[in-house]
């Protein structure tokens, strides 16, 4: 078996538009850097995951309808200017616009045009229809920069609607066995998607604590969910075999569990789709359910944006990398496509199967 | 249900109950030629295989449109072959289901096809299953199910379904059989007067001691033997033939002629439980001297001088035709010294250890290792010979295993449930400042610590050797094994027996680790 080795150093592409400084990516015609993973002057988002967002920062631009997620997770005080997508501002000699990524409420590609010149980093995305966001939208470009959380051809999303279908089924099977359902799944994002897609009239839907948190903040964002409740508003002696109750992973196994009685577990992740990852998450059932891009969608996405230059980021990066620079996407034309090393983690193996904190919630 | 549904209820599941329940309700409603292909696959049989996974890979890769290269980062990182092929062939919109015995016709005939005709066919097999079929279906074609179904849950199934009881279906279960529709209305036969001459017996099996010995109650209850490390086998002798089988359920006829020749000599229909031993000079020969004559299909001259063997006998399950299974085990172990006496042809009879205490039996457990014994075997006098594992009856009672610290130098990754992360490990000692590897070994950690190595090995892999890395230097880890001997075959120059891990020694450095030259003191030692 050949070995791809990590290229140290991504291609040079117009070091004034985009670069790669100890503290990320940077833009220095703009001077200002897109998640950066220490605190600097200036920052733009692309949503608010953990290993997106930092704190510390002195200024701060990312999508409107994330500033609330943001400030609840950065702190209230944060300078923070929310923009629109598609609205275009001028930062130093960079031309900056933001466009929807997909990935969850308020989650940003980030376009950066200086000299003619575009890049696109598209931070977390996703092709699949989510009701609880905005759909990704293709931006044309030179240089795009992708993340490869699921690159790999094994990956690839069956269709949400199929998944909601055996999502309802195992629900029902788990009432008619007076079975609790818990439905295990990221706080911010991928529990909102799930909300929005269940079936409310199958039984009552129970939120955990760190679920209803984000789950509020969609709501007061206009983003239309089905009723929910919390353990703390169920009566004393309610009936939990009814009830879906959706909670965060780290909730496995915790005696919080043990109100519920005999319980069903399930995990709904985009690393369901493996039967090894999904066995040692030891939960009754997986659904493969990710708010990232598969593989043929992150092939598809990079021939959309017709970049000729491609780094990727977190994931498998290498392999993507590898695949996108050998066999290009169409024949004759080369793409320069190589691994970036970032800090961002998306849906990054380990981090499902260490955090056992409830704050534990890298992007999903 | 159909059997792909089956698989999927049995992989999703890790309760016992959830699992019966799911291959009752399959057995209940599948047509017998079904059901027997189904007992036949879930209990661990498999069909030859149809085509090399060398040109299952090559087709599965040229069918997704993928590079060589990729395929193999992608089977590297999912760990199971069926299950990357399965994932990365072009998605059909076939929804239709076929029945198990359809699937193994369909399978079946692949073989003996030339490669062109192989591939033409698994296109039209994938292209018609529903997509969720695909990789029980691809199990099948590559061997291996694995599923995390006991023969024992199997026999309860059927036994459920039935109405007989756990030791009829599992005696039925026994031997060579064909499934078809015939084999499974045998196996589920109400009239339980059956008769196969070659048919053994389901294997008594022990369980671990742990703990204090005396919990155990009087020590005069027990009859007290030594636990060999042979191959346990159960002899057949009825109407003037033998039969020998492994614990595998393996037809062992052939292999070992000397006992056969012994066997022609009995004076009585028999069967034996017991345990086949090289032997030499009045004592038994390592485990890894009797490994060269596993595996080969003809016993030369010279290996026979070489690694004589004995049968050494404990138990009697049946004499002139009559089961004697539930009788006590002291009334067994009488008749069967009757039967044999103390030694005739190749055949021992187990030696009786007479001790009126534990306190004794502890000491004389102690010199297990110089009557190259792996410990003690403690059995109820009486106990009925039990089907399978059933606590209470039999107690194996090993001495103390060798211990050793070693330094993690290579790894690798997982299969299955450990897929993604690097948990196979290979483990070296020092020989004159210079670390060589000496064993592998996989388990022991908990799912924490393997998180934490897996983490430390991608944070400090040196290189990458196709699936391998090699890790720099750091993690020492306490390794137990149950043997040692000289080897040629291995770089270290010697061979450990099940090694796996005791703890992560966070207290050693590599400087700590033991030397080879300390693990080589231990054989002298023996």
């Amino acid at each position: 078996m050949q070995v791809t080795t990590p290229e140290m150093e991504p291609t040079p592409f117009r070091r004034d538009l985009l670069r790669l400084e100890p503290a990320g990516l940077y833009c220095p015609a703009g001077d200002f850097f897109v998640d950066p993973w220490r605190p600097v002057d200036t920052a733009i988002l692309t949503h608010g995951h953990s290993d997106h967002a930092r704190f510390g920062s002195k200024r701060y631009f990312a999508e409107a309808s994330s500033e609330s997620i943001l400030r609840s997770r950065l702190g209230k005080e944060i300078d923070l200017a929310p923009k629109e997508y598609g609205e275009r501002w001028k930062l130093g000699n960079a031309w900056v616009s933001l466009h929807p990524a997909g990935h969850l409420l308020g989650s940003a590609q980030i376009r950066i045009e200086v000299a003619g010149r575009v890049a696109v980093v598209s931070g977390d995305y996703k092709r699949q229809p989510d009701p609880t966001c905005v759909p990704f939208e293709v931006v044309p470009c030179d240089l795009f920069v992708t993340e490869s959380t699921f690159g790999l051809p094994v990956f690839r999303w069956p269709s949400p609607e199929s998944v909601f279908d055996s999502i309802h089924r195992w629900w029902r099977e788990n009432q008619a066995a007076g079975r609790t359902s818990l439905l295990m799944a990221y706080a911010l994002g991928k529990s909102q998607r799930l909300l929005a897609g269940l079936d409310a009239s199958i039984g009552p839907i129970c939120l955990h604590g760190a679920v209803h948190g984000p789950t509020q903040l969609y709501r007061n964002q206009g983003v239309s969910l089905p009723e929910t409740f919390t353990v703390s508003q169920a009566a004393k002696d309610f009936d939990w075999s009814r009830c879906l109750v959706l909670a965060v992973p780290s909730a496995q196994g915790t005696p919080w569990l043990r109100r519920f009685g005999e319980v069903s577990t399930a995990m709904a992740s985009g690393w369901m789709a493996i039967r090894g990852t999904r066995r040692r998450r030891a939960v009754d059932r997986g659904f493969v359910m990710s708010d990232h891009v598969d593989w043929p969608s992150l092939l598809q996405t990079v021939k959309e944006t017709s970049a000729t230059t491609v780094w990727v980021t977190h994931g498998f990066s290498n392999v993507v990398a590898r695949y996108l620079r050998e066999h290009g996407l169409s024949p004759g034309n080369t793409l320069d496509a190589s691994p970036l090393e970032t800090q961002f983690q998306g849906d990054a193996e380990d981090s499902e199967e260490i955090s056992s904190s409830p704050e534990d919630e890298t992007g999903s | 249900m159909n059997f792909a549904e089956l698989y999927r209820q049995l992989d999703e599941s890790n309760k016992t109950g959830e699992k019966l329940s799911s291959l009752v309700d399959y057995f209940g409603q599948a047509s017998d030629d079904d059901a027997a292909w189904a007992v036949f696959f879930l209990t661990g049989r498999r069909l030859p295989q149809p085509a090399p996974n060398k040109i299952l890979r090559s087709w599965a890769t040229e069918e997704a449109k993928i590079p060589d290269w990729l395929f193999e980062e992608t089977y590297a990182w999912v760990g199971d072959l069926a299950e990357t092929m399965s994932c990365i062939l072009p998605t059909s919109t076939s929804s239709e289901k076929f029945s198990l015995s359809d699937w193994v016709k369909r399978i079946r005939r692949l073989r003996g096809m030339d490669e062109s005709d192989q591939r033409a066919a698994l296109n039209d097999l994938f292209d018609q299953i529903d997509e969720r079929d695909r990789f029980p279906m691809m199990k099948l074609i590559t061997g291996a199910m694995r599923v995390g179904v006991s023969q024992g849950l199997v026999v309860r199934a059927l036994a459920k379904v039935s109405g007989l009881s756990n030791e009829t279906i599992a005696h039925r279960l026994m031997g060579d059989w064909e499934p078809s529709a015939d084999a499974y209305s045998r196996w589920i036969d109400p009239d339980t007067a059956d008769a196969d001459l070659s048919q053994p017996y389901p294997f008594a099996l022990a369980n671990p001691l742990e703990g204090d010995v005396a919990a155990l109650g009087d020590a005069n209850a027990f009859l007290a033997e030594w636990k060999w490390d042979g191959i346990r086998s159960q002899l057949i002798r009825r109407s003037g033939t033998t039969y020998l089988w492994s614990r595998g359920e393996e037809r062992l006829d052939g292999k070992y002629p000397e006992i056969e020749a012994s066997a022609a000599d009995l004076s009585h229909d028999c069967v034996l439980d017991g345990e086949i031993l090289g032997w030499k000079e009045d004592q038994p020969l390592p485990f890894a001297d009797l490994q060269r004559r596993i595996g080969r299909k003809t016993i030369g001259k010279k290996l026979l001088l070489e690694v004589p063997v004995r049968f050494v006998a404990f138990d009697l399950l049946e004499l002139d035709g009559v089961d004697w299974r539930s009788r006590s085990q002291q009334e067994r172990r009488a008749k069967l010294e009757e039967v044999l006496g103390t030694e005739q042809g190749t055949f021992r009879i187990s030696e009786q250890i007479h001790a009126t205490s534990w306190s004794q039996l502890a000491l004389l457990r102690e010199t297990a290792r110089e009557r190259k014994a792996e410990g003690l075997m403690l059995k109820r006098l009486d106990s009925p010979y039990q089907v399978g594992r059933v606590r209470g009856h039999w107690w194996k009672w090993k001495i103390e295993p060798y211990t050793i610290d070693a330094v993690l130098i290579y790894a690798q990754r997982g299969h299955g449930r450990r897929a993604a992360l690097y948990t196979d490990f290979t483990f070296a000692l020092w020989d004159n400042g210079v670390l060589v590897p000496f064993a592998k070994a996989y388990s022991g950690l908990t799912d924490q610590e393997l998180t934490e190595v897996d983490r430390f090995v991608r944070a400090n892999t040196q290189e990458k050797f196709g699936p391998v890395r090699s890790v720099t230097p750091h993690i020492v880890m306490e390794l137990a094994f149950e043997n040692i001997q000289l080897s040629n075959r291995h770089k270290s120059g010697v061979a450990v027996r099940f090694p796996r891990i005791v703890r992560w020694r966070h207290d050693k450095t590599i400087n700590d680790a033991d030397r080879l030259e300390d693990l080589k003191r231990m054989i002298s030692t023996r």
